[in-house]
């Protein structure tokens, strides 16, 4: 008898029932394609660079001098660096203890935390704690530690807005909890109604749930919506009547493309809020150097910010990220970058100031595009992106796609994502891997695909949409809104 | 049958994860809509109650803010049971210590504190390697690839290794995440140094790039454990990031105790007798771990043991899961590393015979390259299934962090003979070995002269992890002071002297027995400084408790 050490039925459980969409069937098969020599628009991660945004100038120089430390001592630097790059490099070096490649405090190193603290304060107008600041090998690694921190067993529920980012899904089943879904309202602009949560809670409840925290997604992911203020203040107060930890998801707050709602934070709408909801609620905001006009994925960079956490909890927490060790120091110093970006008066400020605005109006004019797009064709419908970086139409399938899919084995979204994948290349993600309410189907696009291709891509899903819908159709329509 | 009830009953909730195997869903979400009832073989949930009564007792709990929702009493308890002495204890004195030396300097008998805690060679003053950082600034930077003045200050081979690299990336995007596993023409190159390393192929689409090798061991880990009934074998003294994922994830740590009369050698022997002690409590042992060279311990194993190792694991249906974080730091001529997956293969044993992971780090050798958090894990006889799941869960952060994947590749393909950098390289490759070597041997003579202390020799890794027989008065007064006797000399040894090193205890240790971790790292000039500080110290300790 030959004796497996590690096959799938002994796997632990919790590791075959995760889901990770953003990278499943629909890139696998993306990926096969790109392999036969097909062109594939990957819009199914949200990864800038990956589509051509060019990297912020200032913040790689600073980061290659504090790469090649030995540089700054070259009399001849000064030919290919700007004197700011070469200060910056310099305070961040000090602020090392080896450069960078010495392992740092294990939240970060003090001195980029105290940069962030000073960056909250100055965004929000509160107090910030450094010592309450970590610093993360981008945020999903955050995420990941402060779920862990709370979910003890399957009886803890976390709510989770649906549609939801699978980060989600995935870190929950991967700790062996349960996600408590709240349906966000499409009809409303994706709007999060309190009374769906508290119905949910009382449903969670009934099954002997503990809800233990609630996630917000703001700007939402993959919906794009912006929450009020009116909004976040309901959702603080529900949080603190029902106890329930807040995990603020911020990642997209450089993402807004509309005046009517600028983003504001959790933490400052808390604080508005005095006391004692401000100094009862906990909650903990989340940040990365991978959205925003930056959009430096691949460095892997982020941090949270603790408030109302009690110090021997921080300590626990504390405990968690030293087992590994430090989060890199390179994103560390991406991310002390990006909170101090260059300020008037300095060499670089215009040259920066140039790239930051170019890549956010040109992506606010990307998100208008794609949605006027993909409501212009038939049976789709889509609520405007009013931040992050993706849009989430809905795709009204006829009941004949549905019975294909089925014959071919799957689910309907997934059936059309395909067909749109060979048909155009267009490689998106369905909106299955969101969740989404029983019956209706999505998909998400990222808005990144650079400007000048915008027009060309609208135009082949609009061809390849409408053919789908009348090889399906059978005289079968919606009106439009 | 999986309602096998032992311990404490801060464990028992454990058990309510492990369900009996449910279909695989493909579409969905496990929504609150879809829970199942509790399956009727598990036991029953315990009460979060049971939480609050025991860790109520615990000293500054936090109970004056238990209305909030997350505090110590309703925090992960795995999370409460892990520990991490490497940056426990004594490193928060001795960060408190450094900051109070700022101010305070004639208070204290020495002048700088001194980290031997930790394998953290750039922080005491170890240069990176110059070729490293010349393609990763130039990675970081990409326009400096067409400016001319770039030609006057980097070496030639390290612009066309850049270029090389960049061309391997979609894009030429450093800024984009990558494939999950890492960027492939990147793993192209990690396999093609391992074959050169052990001479059996090595195949790219088995390489899993990780965020330092610790993220590697927690995904095995994530994998292997399902509850408490799940064993990882484990040597003591071990590296505590095994202890510590293993109660992250809820499983069971089966120690088996390397022999220190034998220069912490791994005898199968005790590995027999540790798995048929773990059966007969109704655990299943899931994998073997293995650090080769030694941490804490430095030893550096055999052939021969490594194939009776093999053996072992490919008899018991064992993961063979081998830390060789260290491969390049061996600093006895009578050793010589030797890859797992090489022993493996060169017994015959190809993929249906035994799965093995290897994890390798950019952290240690001689580039000692920490801070970048690089490493990957080789990943080998596993069933494709199997695969899926590990991509899976490696999909799910996304990538690891593109610096740390290039510097990966660079480490194991580094500059070749006639290259414009290779003798800068080899100079300082050589150097910092060579170093280290001298570092260690001076620093083991020392302990080995010490009253009471036997040290074995480091014959690789980067510590010496000496004996202390403590005098029967210190113990007492260890006790008194409601301190580990380990952590009692240490804390004295941090507060006279400045030195920082790790308790025995941190590692685990035969019981009775007591050690500490001392890294080899500081630069040699301070060395001699160490050793009168240390022998100093231990002599008036000696004076103070000798019974």
């Amino acid at each position: 008898m030959s004796l497996k050490a590690l096959d799938y039925e002994s796997l632990n459980e919790n590791v075959k029932n995760c889901q990770y969409a953003v990278r499943g069937e629909l890139y696998l098969r993306a990926s096969e394609l790109q392999k036969e020599g097909k062109k594939i628009i990957f819009t199914n991660v949200g990864n800038p660079h990956a589509l051509g945004q060019k990297p912020l100038t200032f913040p790689r120089q600073v980061v290659a001098l504090c790469q090649a430390p030995f540089l700054l001592d070259n009399p001849n630097v000064g030919m290919i660096f700007p004197a700011d790059a070469i200060a910056r490099a310099k305070h961040y070096l000090s602020l090392t203890s080896g450069g960078l490649g010495a392992y740092s405090d294990s939240r970060g190193l003090p001195g980029v935390r105290k940069e962030v603290a000073e960056f909250i304060q100055r965004r929000d107008g509160y107090p910030s704690d450094p010592e309450l600041i970590f610093l993360t090998d981008g945020a999903s690694k955050g995420v990941m530690q402060i779920l862990n921190c709370i979910i003890r067993n399957q009886k803890d529920g976390i709510l989770v807005p649906v549609p939801q980012y699978p980060l989600y899904s995935a870190t929950i089943s991967l700790l062996g909890g349960t996600l408590v879904p709240y349906y966000l309202e499409e009809t409303d602009n994706w709007g999060l109604d309190v009374n769906n949560l508290r119905q949910s809670v009382a449903q969670a409840r009934s099954q002997g749930i503990t809800v233990r925290a609630m996630v917000i997604i703001n700007p939402g992911n993959p919906t794009g919506q912006c929450l009020s203020e009116a909004n976040l203040r309901e959702i603080l107060k529900f949080c603190c009547d029902e106890r329930l930890v807040l995990l603020g998801d911020e990642v997209y707050q450089q993402n807004i493309y509309q005046d009517e709602r600028p983003f504001i934070s959790s933490k400052k709408v808390l604080m508005d809020m005095g006391a004692p909801l401000s100094k009862e609620v906990q909650l903990i905001s989340f940040h990365t150097v991978s959205k925003g006009y930056w959009g430096e994925c691949g460095q892997r960079g982020g941090y949270f910010e603790m408030t109302n956490i009690p110090p021997r909890t921080v300590e626990e927490i504390y405990k968690v990220a030293s087992i590994a060790l430090s989060p890199n120091v390179s994103a560390q110093i991406f991310m002390g970058l990006m909170v101090s970006p260059p300020k008037p008066g300095d060499i670089s400020y215009d040259q920066f100031v140039r790239e930051s605005k170019g890549i956010l109006e040109s992506l606010r004019r990307r998100a208008r595009i794609m949605t006027d797009g993909f409501n212009s064709c038939k049976n789709v419908v889509c609520n405007f992106t009013e931040g992050a970086m993706y849009s989430f139409p809905q795709i009204k399938l006829p009941p004949k796609a549905i019975q294909a899919a089925k014959q071919a084995g799957k689910v309907p979204d997934v059936f059309y994502c395909l067909k749109l994948l060979e048909a155009t290349g267009i490689s998106t993600v369905p909106g299955s891997g969101f969740g989404q309410k029983e019956g209706v189907f999505h998909l998400r696009t990222t808005i990144l695909p650079a400007e000048e291709e915008m027009p060309e891509i609208m135009e082949s899903f609009k061809k390849f949409n409408d053919e789908f819908m009348s090889q399906y159709g059978d005289n079968f329509g919606y009106s439009r809104m | 049958m999986r309602r096998f009830v032992i311990g404490q009953a801060k464990n028992l909730i454990d058990q309510t994860r492990r369900r009996p195997p449910q279909p695989h869903h493909h579409n969905n979400l496990r929504l609150l809509s879809l829970l199942r009832p509790p399956a009727s073989d598990t036991t029953p949930v315990s009460s979060p109650r049971l939480f609050s009564s025991s860790s109520s007792d615990m000293p500054g709990s936090d109970s004056s803010t238990s209305s909030l929702p997350v505090t110590l009493d309703s925090i992960n308890p795995k999370v409460l049971k892990c520990e991490y002495a490497v940056r426990g204890e004594i490193v928060s004195i001795a960060q408190r210590l450094q900051d109070d030396l700022k101010t305070n300097k004639d208070a204290y008998p020495f002048d700088e504190i001194i980290y031997c805690n930790i394998g953290n060679p750039q922080s005491l003053g170890q240069q990176p390697i110059t070729f490293f950082r010349e393609v990763l600034a130039l990675c970081s930077h990409t326009a400096l690839l067409d400016e001319s003045a770039t030609h006057g200050l980097f070496s030639s081979d390290s612009i066309d290794r850049a270029w090389k690299i960049l061309d391997q990336i979609p894009g030429k995007a450093t800024g984009a995440y990558s494939h999950s596993q890492g960027i492939k023409g990147l793993r192209d190159a990690i396999a093609a140094g391992i074959e050169a390393r052990d001479g059996f192929p090595a195949d790219p689409n088995d390489i899993f790039m990780t965020d330092g090798a610790s993220p590697g061991v927690h995904m095995m880990m994530q994998l292997l454990i399902s509850s408490e009934k799940d064993g990882i074998l484990c040597p003591i003294p071990q590296y505590p990031l095994y202890s510590a994922s293993i109660a992250l994830h809820g499983g069971s740590l089966v120690p088996y105790y390397l022999d220190e009369a034998s220069g912490w050698g791994l005898e199968i022997s005790e590995l027999k007798k540790q798995l048929e002690d773990a059966k007969s409590k109704g655990i299943t042992v899931r994998a073997l771990a293995v650090i080769n060279p030694g941490n804490p311990t430095g030893q550096v194993l055999s052939e021969e043991n490594q194939r009776d190792i093999v053996d072992f694991c490919k008899k018991e249906g064992l993961v063979l899961l081998a830390d060789e974080v260290y491969q390049e730091n061996v600093y006895v001529p009578d050793k010589k590393f030797h890859s797992f997956k090489k022993v493996a293969r060169s017994m015959g044993y190809g993929e249906k015979d035994i799965s093995l992971v290897s994890f390798q780090s950019i952290s240690k050798g001689y580039y000692g390259e920490c801070g970048k958090r690089g490493g990957y894990m080789e990943v080998t006889g596993f069933t494709s299934d199997v695969r899926e799941q590990i991509y899976k869960v490696a999909s799910v952060n996304l990538c690891s962090n593109i610096s740390g994947q290039i510097l990966a590749s660079l480490v194991m393909s580094p500059p070749k003979p006639g290259d414009d950098s290779y003798d800068s390289y080899i100079a300082e490759k050589e150097g910092i070995l060579s170093s280290l070597a001298t570092r260690a041997k001076t620093l083991e003579e020392a302990l080995n002269k010490l009253e009471g202390v036997t040290c074995n020799r480091a014959e690789g890794a980067m510590y010496l992890f000496p004996c202390i027989n403590l005098p029967q008065k210190a113990i007492a007064a260890a006790e008194a002071a409601k301190t580990a006797p380990d952590a009692f000399y240490c804390k004295r040894l941090l507060n006279a002297t400045g030195i920082v090193v790790v308790p025995g205890s941190g590692f685990r240790q035969v019981p009775g027995t007591w050690h500490f971790r001392c890294t080899i790292l500081p630069q040699e000039d301070k060395i001699p400084a160490i050793v009168n500080r240390l022998t100093e110290f231990h002599k008036s300790f000696m004076n103070e408790f000798r019974d």
